[in-house]
């Protein structure tokens, strides 16, 4: 990581005027118009890095800012944890704002996270990956009601701990998007992101659906795709590691495995008739 | 199984919503543009912290509800925060609601309104309960209960028992802990949401009652018009008017404006909050919980120089307190790096244990973002905007207000940073505004199913509402002026920061009036390049950055109006805070729905002084000493 291109004593000028000694840097930049549905292509734009911030993201914003306001993609915090600039950066997937600027003589390739319907330029639609999330019931779940004076449900600091590395998730979808397993099955496969938020529910020691959780995934689509190809691990921006995740969650799946899942399945999938979405069949 | 329907033109994204059939939607043409009309019990605006929770509570009344938002639930800034949620639960040490409540008041530097502030005290330990029920992973004690850290001006016995412990917290990414279980709890509702949905006016009956609003689906440029028997507006702050802060660039101040253009009134702009703790000069947020868990802010001498600016809660002071105390030390020449204009807050004297348990978030942030490791080095810091105590006005029950008399508005609600209760009065006090979401985001559903019946009648929509809305909308698409979106937003940021920062003064507010003003009439010289309906991030900018202007001018006007220094507003021209003229609160208009037609008119409204009922005592104005 450049960190040294950040430690700059100057402070960051706001002027479009040109400095003296400019740092050219060209960025390609894929660009699709849904009006036309013309073939998308690759659009290079040169900045001076004098004049911008250090990361991908200013990078972007000075683009749209000063020289094409068209150039269309998501942004919110700009601090690495709302998710919105995932994207395909030099063929790798990540965070636009989180990713420094590495000067270089090629010009740096910048594409919307792969194998997405996209909707213009840097825009994915990733409407199945949020419908996935529902699908695995991200909430806390118990078989008792709580009594009128009961507080929290006490969770023990180990306990606790076992949340850490899933829990941080911002649903970013780079680990989805970077699978290949994912490209080729995504109505089926549930994909990293969505697996280590079912392990998160199944480790948490206050849910009480752990058996019904853990006979949701297995199935040889929804869990059984990943064959540990590992891009997921490799690309989280948060440093996440779904691939360990799956991993445990296969273990259990296989320790505790009953031949009654079958019909625990079927009743919960009854149980989901006429909602949105939650557990039902896929 | 979910196969795409691939059209030639652009897609309905709102009849990709399952059963969209069952949901009667119309059509209608207005202004050349294609118009959908839906007809809910409740809609909401904004899925926040504040939103999410009322969609999730409306839904449980069993109400017909819509919840909209410009971007993904999840993206929404709550997620960013960081610190924590504060209650009286009591894990660490003794503790009341009424201390909490208190300190909450004299935080607010006596401008809150102290029924609002018992309401959310009182229900501080059942909200967040709740929310643990629903999974959210506190970090925990070692006896398995929700751990509660130090937090700025969080005391016990109202004042005189010293440091509380009362800010539950999930490591140091409590907001996102509570945005993702919020989410969670609004998909076990089945809640619907019109996700990437720019809303763009309120619709208001000829008798000045709220119907809903008007918003642009996002995916195909589709107008929708949303009937709805009651509407609440969760739409957050206005951070982006200045050049920096630790808002996201989604924090455009829409709602607020949106009821401005409704000739609704605005309640205390002037008072900005800005957090100690911004990174220099990236802005993003370091947490007070640094503090809390014995970080310290030095200057260039070394010195922990809150001790003697907050004798007794030192670096813990209440937040306005803390961001006065380090631009003086600036100013007076102790600030640090090169150029002398920033402050070290230092964690390196903290156990590595420490660190990695409580501030993880806040590690990778400052080693990202300043390159520097806290367990060995200092980070910089600066004040930072932050947060807007004002809003717009309300209720204790989250029902808008329209005047002095507290005129309540029919069908209009307001939570979150959105709205002004006023818990927050002058002053925030942190880990206060993601409780402020939860307790008044329930209450909106609660107000709101105590006023609407579940399946009512669709409401009957005027035949051209949201007329002028769309209207504008194609106004401004089409603008070919010489000023870009962006460099008339840079301006209005580098002004609202030169004339309105930490200490303001009669000469740079007066000045500030006559250059916001001349920023309103140059929204009329915008243009823009991309003329798509379809994802048109120009567009949505220049309508955001016409929410920006509006809000930021009536805070420029309300900063110049008040002569007395409270909470967040220091003013150098008159340093005390002046109970018998100014215990009031501002309200703010725009004489014009638009920024460029309009001047700003104030007038006042009284303080609530006292609580809802016996079970806490009214809080008297005293001297605000930490």
């Amino acid at each position: 990581m450049a960190l040294s291109a950040f430690r700059r004593s100057l402070p960051r000028s706001l002027s479009r005027g040109f400095a003296a000694a400019a740092k050219p840097q060209t960025f390609a930049i894929y660009r699709y118009d849904p009006d036309t549905q013309a073939k998308p292509f690759l659009q290079d734009y040169t900045i001076d890095l004098k004049e911008c911030g250090p990361m991908i993201l200013d990078a972007l914003i000075k683009i749209k800012d000063e020289v094409d306001a068209t150039l269309t993609f998501r942004r919110s915090c700009r601090e690495g944890i709302c998710g919105s600039c995932a994207m395909n950066i030099n063929g790798k997937n990540g965070l636009a704002c989180l990713l420094y600027i590495e000067e270089s003589s090629k010009p740096i390739e910048i594409q919307p996270l792969p194998h997405t319907y996209v909707v213009k330029d840097l825009v994915p639609d990733l409407t199945n990956f949020y419908n996935q999330y529902k699908s695995i019931e991200p909430w806390l779940k118990r078989k008792d009601t709580k009594a009128k004076d009961d507080k929290e449900y006490f969770q023990s600091r180990e306990d606790r701990a076992k949340l850490d590395g899933m829990y941080e998730c911002i649903l970013c979808a780079c680990c989805m998007t970077s699978c290949p397993s994912y490209w080729w099955n995504p109505e089926y496969y549930l994909g990293p992101a969505v697996l280590m938020q079912a392990y998160r529910w199944i480790a948490d020691s206050r849910d009480q659906f752990t058996e019904e959780r853990l006979a949701w995934v297995n199935d040889t689509m929804k869990l059984y795709r990943c064959h540990g190809i590992m891009n997921c691990t490799n690309c989280c921006p948060k440093g996440l590691d779904p691939a360990k995740a799956i991993v445990h969650l296969k273990e259990q799946v296989a320790d505790t495995y009953k031949d009654g899942w079958k019909s625990m399945m079927t009743g919960e999938i009854v149980k989901n008739k006429g909602r949105e979405s939650g557990m039902m069949y896929m | 199984m979910l196969s795409r329907l691939r059209t030639a033109g652009p897609r309905l994204a709102s009849l990709r919503a399952p059963r969209a059939s069952a949901r009667s939607v119309t059509s209608t043409t207005i202004g050349g543009y294609e118009v959908f009309d839906h007809s809910y019990d409740a809609v909401v605006i904004g899925a926040g912290g504040a939103g999410l929770r009322a969609a999730a509570g409306l839904v449980g009344h069993g109400l017909k509800t819509a919840c909209i938002s410009k971007v993904f639930p999840t993206r929404s800034h709550t997620v960013a925060a960081q610190g924590g949620i504060n209650g009286a639960l009591a894990n660490m040490t003794e503790d009341q609601w009424q201390w909490h409540a208190y300190d909450t008041v004299k935080g607010a530097d006596w401008l809150g309104d102290q029924d609002a502030i018992q309401h959310m005290c009182r229900l501080a330990p059942e909200v967040i309960l709740e929310l643990e029920s629903f999974g959210l992973p506190f970090s925990r004690t070692p006896e398995g209960k929700i751990y509660q850290r130090a937090f700025g001006g969080q005391s016990l016995k109202f004042g005189k028992g010293g440091q509380a412990y009362r800010c539950a917290a999930a490591a140091d990414r409590t907001g996102h802990a509570i945005l993702h279980t919020l989410y969670g709890m609004a998909l076990k509702f089945d809640c619907l949401f019109f996700v990437e949905y720019f809303a763009m006016d309120l619709i208001m009956s000829d008798d000045g009652k709220c119907l809903g609003c008007v918003a642009m689906c996002m995916e195909d440029g589709s107008i929708h018009r949303f009937g709805a028997h009651s509407t609440i507006v969760a739409t957050g702050g206005f951070g982006r008017a200045y050049q920096s802060c630790t808002s996201a660039h989604t924090c455009t101040g829409d709602g607020s404006a949106m009821a401005s253009r409704a000739g609704l009134p605005m309640q205390d702009l002037e008072f900005v909050q800005f957090h100690p703790t911004g990174i220099f000069p990236a802005g993003c947020l370091l947490t007070e919980g640094c503090r809390g868990e014995g970080g310290i802010l030095r200057n260039s001498e070394g010195e922990p120089f809150m001790a003697r600016y907050a004798p007794t809660a030192k670096d813990l002071a209440s937040r306005d307190v803390v961001s006065r105390a380090m631009t003086l030390e600036i100013r007076e020449g102790r600030g640090v790096g090169p150029n002398k204009d920033h402050i070290y807050l230092h964690l390196d004297h903290l156990p590595p244990e420490t660190l990695a348990e409580r501030l993880p978030g806040i590690s990778e942030t400052a080693k990202i973002f300043a390159g520097v490791d806290v367990t060995k080095e200092p980070a910089p810091v600066l004040p930072t905007v932050h947060y807007n105590m004002g809003g717009i006005p309300t209720n204790w029950k989250t029902q808008v207000v329209k005047d002095a008399e507290s005129t309540v508005v029919p069908g209009l609600l307001a939570a979150g940073e959105a709205g002004c209760a006023s818990v927050h009065g002058a002053n925030r006090l942190g880990a206060n505004s993601l409780l402020d979401l939860v307790v008044f985001g329930r209450q909106a559903a609660d107000t709101t199913a105590e006023l609407v019946k579940p399946n009512s009648p669709p409401v009957v929509l005027p035949k051209n509402a949201g007329e002028a809305s769309i209207a504008r909308m194609d106004k401004i698409r089409h603008a070919k002026g010489a000023i870009p979106t962006a460099d008339l937003r840079r301006e209005l940021q580098v002004n609202m920061q030169k004339y309105a920062p930490v200490y303001r003064n009669a000469d740079d507010l007066k000045k500030g009036k006559d250059v916001i003003m001349e920023v309103m009439k140059k929204y009329k010289d915008v243009g823009i390049t991309d003329r798509t309906m379809v994802w048109n991030t120009d567009l949505i900018e220049t309508l955001e950055l016409e929410n920006l202007i509006n809000q930021a001018a009536q805070e420029m006007f309300a900063a110049e109006a008040r002569q007395e220094s409270r909470g967040a507003h220091a003013h150098e021209n008159f340093p005390d805070r002046d109970d018998e003229n100014w215990m009031k609160h501002t309200l703010s208009w725009l004489d014009k729905p638009y920024v460029e037609d309009a001047k700003v008119i104030l007038k006042y409204r009284s303080v609530i002084d006292q609580p809802l009922d016996k079970e806490m005592h009214h809080v008297p104005p005293a001297k605000r000493v930490y």
